[in-house]
């Protein structure tokens, strides 16, 4: 456990790369994240936009550097309290990732499952969460049966059940029409009111700017932009 | 937490139903087949106990034996570990008794010039002694003295038997651990299979904050369950099987030899935490390589 100097950092990354075998994905990330703010990461394809979010949360080894989140060191972390840090996170993921078998409301219980929240909590949790995503009505069907926007909310359910400190979301209108693209981020901007740190990516520059926000520039690994100037 | 386990190993089951059944059919045999054999020697053995209380061994003394000799062989033998009691009998009683014995054909031993029938002892060992091997020692012991034509034990037959009995004793503990590691390997493969069809749903879990023992407890539990029903499963039918066999074999021979039993409840016990441990084993070793990054 390392705080930063700063206790209004929530996400630290010192010198961060990521390889794959000769492919450098990410290369020297340097970049802080403070409580409470709304960042958009963009950048063309196979910038490292969804590589930067897995090191996040441990979803892929770090190859060198450091990364500190709410005070956790995650290259000195147990492999216990890797579900600890996850659970910091509420992650909506560029292909969803629901789990096919499970139903709508299964698949958001989950996540407060496996929190271990109390059973009744966890009924009266999910049914609000599918409320304020408008998937009440479809609580009992299996996640292939729904479109990709349906899809989509249903992620952002499962995402925002646990109340997490930061919400991760990898392209979160990517297949949605402009005015699904518009809720979404309305949703997403509602718990960020609420208190939630939160990181985007995204290629729109429309949204962006409509939204606000600080803006972060991927482009072959490499920070365009460097938020801190080194 | 442990209810949340169970319905996820149950909702498991309902859609792995093919594996899992698979799975318990394979501990059903098994269990069918390692439980007969056990019972088989069971009852075997309990057969051989019956026979074996009071062993007794005759003594058949040569004819040239003198009363002095008579004596020093009593000695000798009362010296040897595991006797009881050695009880001298003279040709005249020993021809005494079969005369009793054989009352209708009297007169065919009243002929009779001289005594056939040699002089002898008859000796009772101590219980702790009386095992094949040691009734047989003490029988090869005595035959080395001289003046001693002939020793005889009833049983001696049950000895050979006996021996049988152990080589297929041997063979009935390979075929049963055979089974056994058939069962496990089974098992395993199963909740491999099983693991493999849920690879995604798996990352899925863990990406949103499950533990590793989130996952793996219900994978525990769906497998002792396997275990336990192919347990009883089993055991239910091999009841049926000893049933039918016994009514089958002929009453008077049953009730004659022996009584011839099932398990009795804590033997029943042990046999199903054991096909639970089939379960049990099965799952923790395709787990052991799962789950480590
Ligand atoms: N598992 C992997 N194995 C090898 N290379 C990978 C792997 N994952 C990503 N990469 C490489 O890392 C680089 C960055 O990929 P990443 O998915 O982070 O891009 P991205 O910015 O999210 O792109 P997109 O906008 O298309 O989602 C790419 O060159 C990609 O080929
Ligand atoms: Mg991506």
């Amino acid at each position: 456990m390392s705080n930063g100097n700063n206790e209004n950092y929530l996400i630290r990354m010192f010198h961060v790369y990521r390889r794959y075998g000769n492919n450098t994905a990410l290369f020297d990330i340097s970049l802080d994240v403070k409580k409470n703010e709304f960042v958009f990461i963009t950048g063309p394809s196979g910038a490292g936009k969804t590589t930067l979010l897995k090191l996040l949360y441990l979803g892929e080894p770090i190859s060198e550097g450091q990364i500190i989140v709410d005070g956790i060191n995650l290259t000195r972390i147990s492999k216990n309290n890797i579900p600890l840090l996850r659970r910091k996170f509420g992650i909506i993921f560029q292909e969803f990732k629901l789990i096919p078998t499970k139903t709508v409301f299964e698949n958001v219980a989950l996540v407060l499952e496996a929190a271990d929240k109390p059973a009744r909590f966890i009924q009266k949790k999910v049914a609000s969460m599918l409320r304020s995503v408008g998937m009440e009505d479809r609580q009992n069907a299996f996640p292939l049966s729904l479109s990709g926007g349906e899809q989509q909310r249903v992620a952002i359910a499962r995402a925002m059940a646990g109340d997490p400190k930061i919400i991760l979301a990898d392209e979160p209108t990517g297949s949605l029409d402009a005015e699904s693209a518009e809720q979404v981020i309305e949703l997403i901007r509602g718990f960020n009111a609420r208190g939630s740190t939160i990181i985007i990516t995204t290629h729109d520059k429309t949204l962006i700017n409509k939204t606000g926000g600080r803006m972060i520039y991927l482009k072959q690994g490499r920070l365009w932009h460097p938020p801190n100037q080194n | 937490m442990i209810l949340r386990y169970f319905k996820y190993s149950f909702n498991d089951i309902l859609k792995n139903k093919l594996l899992n059944t698979v799975a318990i059919i394979t501990i059903v045999f098994s269990v069918l087949i390692t439980s007969s054999i056990i019972l088989f020697f069971i009852n075997t053995t309990s057969i051989l106990n019956l026979w074996k209380k009071d062993v007794k061994i005759m003594v058949y003394l040569s004819r040239e034996a003198s009363d002095g000799n008579i004596n020093e062989i009593q000695k000798i033998i009362s010296g040897i570990n595991g006797i009881k009691d050695i009880i001298f009998i003279s040709k005249e009683e020993a021809l005494n008794i079969l005369k009793q014995q054989m009352k209708r054909q009297f007169s065919l031993l009243e002929n009779l010039k001289e005594n056939p029938l040699p002089n002898g002892f008859e000796i009772h060992i101590i219980e702790s002694f009386q095992s094949w091997q040691k009734t047989e020692s003490i029988a090869s012991q005595i035959e080395k003295i001289p003046h001693v034509e002939e020793v005889e034990y009833g049983q001696k037959w049950l000895a050979r038997f006996s021996g049988i009995i152990n080589i297929f004793k041997l063979s009935g503990y390979a075929l049963g651990i055979l089974f056994f590691i058939a069962s496990v390997f089974i098992v395993a493969n199963t909740v491999r299979l099983v693991l493999y069809t849920r690879c995604d749903e798996i990352e899925i879990m863990r990406l949103v904050g499950a533990s590793d023992s989130f996952v793996k407890t219900p994978l525990y539990i769906e497998c002792v369950l396997q275990g336990a029903v192919g347990g009883i499963i089993g055991l239910i039918l091999l009841f049926f099987i000893f049933k039918s066999f016994i009514s089958n074999v002929d009453q008077g021979i049953i009730s004659e030899l022996a009584n011839i039993n099932f398990f009795s409840l804590s033997e029943l016990l042990l046999i199903l935490i054991c096909s639970m441990f089939i379960g049990w084993l099965g799952c923790f070793l395709s787990l052991k390589n799962f789950l480590k990054t």
